[in-house]
Formats: structure tokens, C-alpha cells, sequence
């Protein structure tokens, strides 16, 4: 079999697996979604207050935190993967808690990793809110509470950007979720291609781990379903950010 | 017949005073012109006047009331700002904005908006995005949105700057109805001379953060008070 040929049956056969809704494929994307989805909602919760705080309020270490979401946004996934593996470990700090290589495990992971860029994106599209937005906000009459959804209305297409740019970020993430998650998956009795059900597999953990198995099939089909989330998101974001 | 008086009202940023000890009263009703050269301190007056900046000295009495102990004044007063404010929303959103704040109903939101509308000559504009208007048809969207909900006194700072002499006509006339049809006071802050003697009833000439003279309006083009007001009304002053 030619190089060519490889790939050519290779791809012929991720779409087979994509089209018949291989359980396997479809519990794997499952669990992407699911882990990703919730660490980014838990993010926006807590990035988006965050971020008015940041944005209005002055109290002290304000400038201290604005450094560590910055700092947060380019945070190494490994590292906090190791971070979180260490804390969660039966031999760690919260070692009782038995959560290592759970899902949960792999939503903290992404929660830490996703809310400062959710927060620093958020931040900056609510900071761009001009100063006479505002007053005008105050001199037809509103209060404090109508100038936050003023601002909320005027920075709303920067800030779904970041949410969205949250999640594309935790769907494409491999190195965190790898050491916390353990990249679990219950395969059938036969264990053979297509078969099983994650626990803790995501679409970017099963493509290292179908791939240094030698199943090219099963790697491209899980390939085409991430990138074509990933390209949604982003053409989602695209057109966010030209309304705003 | 006063509704807004200010005494001896001083203001400084930093070590810089820019108002000195500030003495005037706004007659219910009228048109009053504050001009004067760049870097007067009238739009710091303005700001001081909507309740935006605290003043360093003096007190402002609205209406017999305190503005130093009287709540929930600015509500019965309206400002516009040297640079159009546009809300990303719709003409009539913009415009209902102070509407919805004070809580009116629907159907009286819609009645004023359209009357602000008339007012101002944009009828039926109301579904517009407002984003989309010309520079004259945003300030004039502006003055509905300033004052759908009656204010007792509008504030205009340099309210056509920006525009150009066809559409500073347009203005000009709609502030004259905005007092003859509502009898809304009006304070305008702006540099134009000629725009002072079409619309104000009276003029305060600031200079430098100091009221050097209150006049009429005959009275300042005929016999101007100070040497220094006659020269800025003569268009001798740089700025
Ligand atoms: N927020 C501020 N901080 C420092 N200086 C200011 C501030 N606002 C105004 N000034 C200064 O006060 C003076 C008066 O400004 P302003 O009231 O804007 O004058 P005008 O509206 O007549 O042009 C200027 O010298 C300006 O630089
Ligand atoms: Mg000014």
C-alpha cells in the first residue's frame, strides 16, 4: 500500500466512522464537549464580573490582579496540568477529595486556564466603552446599575468574542486535561476499532493516543470533528467582531 | 423665576484654577449664552452645574434646593456633551432612554419619543439604527434624547462644533423651539459669536475661569460692560 493509499483509506474510513454515528467517536466528542463547555460557563461566570470589577472598581491589588490574568492568559496548559495532578493526587493536599482523573479534575484544569483569557478579552472590550457612554447614561437619569448594563450592551459583541475564544482555546487544549484526566476509556470486550466509551477521552487526548496505536482512521475522523468545532467557533467569533 | 443659581462657585484641577469664585443665576425660561475662548472653563462649569464634578468652593441652589444635600437633582436636568453620544441600539431606544429609566409606561414612552421626534424633525426615524445617522441627524437625535422627559434645563455644550452651517441653522431653530414650545431653560456654552446674538437672551463672558460680565444681549453688542468682553465680541481675542 502506497503512502497515498494510506491516507486515501484512512480518511474514507474516519468519514464511514463520522456518518454511522460511531458510538465510540460520539461518546469521545461527548466528553470534549461536555468538559469544555462547563469549564467555559464556570469561566464566563466568573470572568465577566471579574472583569467589571477590573474595569471599574479601585480597590487595592487591583493592579496585582490585572498582572495575573495577563499572566493567566499565556499560562502553559502543562503546567497547570502538573499543578492540579499534584494538588489532587491520594498523596496531595486534597488527595481526599478522590478526584484525580475524573471529568471534574478536567474542568478545574480548563477553568483555570480559560477565565483569564475570558476575564483579559472581556476586560479590554469593556474598557473600549467610551467615558461619554456613560455619563450620558448618568446625565439621562440612570444609575450606577443602568451604566453597568450600558457599558454590558455597548462591550457585548467583544465579550461574547472572548467567551467564544474561552472555548476554542479549552476544545483544542490536550496538555492539561492528558495528566489530570488520565485519558480513560472503557473499551468493549473486544477492544477492537471503533468500540468503547470515554470517561475521561476528549477528541484531542483519543488523537495522541489512537494515533501512537496505529489507528490512523480513527484519528483523522476524530481530527475532522475538532477542527470543524474549532473553525465554527471561530467563524462565530469572525463574525462577532465585526458587528462590534 | 431663578432656577439655577451659583454662588461663589470655584473649581481647580491639580494647582490649575479654573473657575474663580463664579456668581450667576439662570432665569427660568431663558436662553443663556457662557462664552468665551478655548480653555475658559466652560465645559468644567457645565460638568459643575449637571453634578459631575464637586466644586472646590460655593454652593448650587436648583430650584431653592441645595445641590449639596439634595438628592436625585441631575434627574431634572439634561446635558449634552461637546461629542455626539450614540447608544449601538435604535433611534427610538436612544431616545426612550431616559424614559426607561424613570419607569414610564409603554404607551407613554412611545407618545413622548414621538413628540421628541417632531421636535427635533426626525418623524418616523425611530427604527433607524442610530449608528447610521448623519452628523447633523445625530445631534439632533441627541436633543430628543435630551429632552423626552421634560427637564427643567438643558445644558449645551458647543452643541453645533461639529457641524456644518446648514445643520447649525437646524439646531439653531430647534433650541428656540425647545424653550418657546416646552419652556425649557437653556444654557449654552459656545464660541460663536454670531450664533449668541440669533438665539441667547443673556450672555455670560468667561474668561480665564472668571464671569468678567453678565449682559443682555442688546447689551452686550451695544455697550459691552469690559474692555475685555468688547474685544472678544469684536473677535479680537485669539483662541
Ligand atoms: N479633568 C481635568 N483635569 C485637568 N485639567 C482639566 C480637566 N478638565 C479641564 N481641565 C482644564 O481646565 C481648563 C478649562 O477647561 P474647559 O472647562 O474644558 O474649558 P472650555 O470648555 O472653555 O474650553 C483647561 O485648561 C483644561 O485643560
Ligand atoms: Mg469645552
Amino acid at each position: 500500500m502506497s503512502g497515498a493509499d494510506f491516507l486515501f483509506q484512512g480518511i474514507i474510513r474516519a468519514f464511514e466512522l463520522i456518518f454511522s454515528l460511531n458510538p465510540y467517536i460520539i461518546s469521545i466528542t461527548g466528553v470534549s464537549i461536555k468538559v469544555s463547555g462547563t469549564a467555559t460557563l464556570l469561566a464566563t461566570l466568573t470572568a465577566i464580573p471579574l472583569a467589571y470589577a477590573l474595569a471599574f472598581l479601585h480597590f487595592r491589588g487591583r493592579q496585582a490582579l490585572i498582572a495575573l490574568v495577563n499572566t493567566g492568559m499565556g499560562l502553559p496548559p502543562v503546567f497547570v496540568g502538573l499543578f492540579i495532578f499534584i494538588m489532587l493526587v491520594p498523596a496531595g493536599p486534597f488527595g481526599f477529595a478522590n478526584k484525580i482523573f475524573t471529568p471534574q479534575a478536567m474542568i478545574l484544569a480548563q477553568y483555570i486556564l480559560v477565565t483569564p483569557i475570558i476575564t483579559g478579552i472581556s476586560l479590554a472590550a469593556i474598557k473600549a466603552v467610551p467615558k461619554p457612554i456613560i455619563e450620558t447614561v448618568y446625565t439621562l437619569g440612570g444609575s450606577w446599575k443602568e451604566a453597568i448594563i450600558m457599558t454590558f450592551c455597548e462591550a457585548r459583541f467583544g465579550i461574547i468574542t472572548a467567551i467564544l475564544a474561552g472555548l476554542g482555546r479549552a476544545l483544542a487544549e490536550v496538555g492539561a486535561i492528558l495528566i489530570v484526566g488520565g485519558n480513560i476509556a472503557y473499551t468493549g470486550s473486544v477492544g477492537g476499532i471503533g468500540e468503547g466509551e470515554s470517561y475521561t477521552r476528549t477528541l484531542t487526548t483519543a488523537i495522541t493516543s489512537e494515533t501512537s496505536k496505529g489507528d490512523i482512521s480513527t484519528s483523522i475522523a476524530l481530527g475532522i470533528i475538532l477542527i470543524s468545532l474549532n473553525l465554527s467557533i471561530n467563524l462565530l467569533a469572525n463574525f462577532f467582531q465585526r458587528r462590534s | 423665576m431663578e432656577l439655577f443659581r451659583v454662588e461663589n462657585v470655584c473649581m481647580a484641577f491639580g494647582k490649575k484654577d479654573v473657575l474663580k469664585n463664579i456668581n450667576l443665576g439662570i432665569r427660568r425660561g431663558e436662553i443663556f449664552a457662557i462664552i468665551g475662548p478655548s480653555g475658559a472653563g466652560k465645559t468644567t462649569l457645565l460638568r459643575i452645574l449637571n453634578l459631575f464634578e464637586k466644586p472646590l468652593c460655593g454652593n448650587l441652589i436648583f430650584n431653592g434646593l441645595d445641590a449639596g444635600k439634595t438628592g436625585g437633582l441631575r434627574r431634572r436636568m439634561s446635558m449634552l456633551f461637546q461629542t455626539p453620544v450614540v447608544f449601538n441600539a435604535s433611534v427610538f431606544d436612544n431616545v426612550a432612554y431616559g424614559l426607561k429609566v424613570r419607569g414610564f409606561d409603554k404607551r407613554a414612552i412611545e407618545k413622548k419619543v414621538s413628540e421628541a421626534l417632531n421636535t427635533v424633525g426626525l418623524p418616523g426615524m425611530g427604527k433607524e439604527k442610530a449608528r447610521m445617522l448623519s452628523g447633523g441627524e445625530t445631534q439632533r437625535m441627541a436633543f430628543a434624547r435630551a429632552i423626552v422627559y421634560d427637564p427643567e434645563i438643558l445644558l449645551l455644550d458647543e452643541p453645533t462644533s461639529n457641524l456644518d452651517p446648514a445643520n447649525v441653522a437646524k439646531i439653531e431653530e430647534i433650541i428656540k423651539r425647545i424653550r418657546d414650545e416646552r419652556g425649557t431653560t437653556i444654557l449654552i456654552a459656545t464660541h460663536n459669536i454670531p450664533q449668541v446674538r440669533r438665539i441667547a437672551d443673556r450672555v455670560g463672558v468667561l474668561l480665564n475661569g472668571e464671569l468678567i460680565e453678565v449682559n443682555s444681549i442688546e447689551g452686550i453688542f451695544t455697550e459691552p460692560e469690559d474692555e475685555r468682553s468688547a474685544a472678544f465680541i469684536r473677535g479680537e481675542m485669539i483662541y
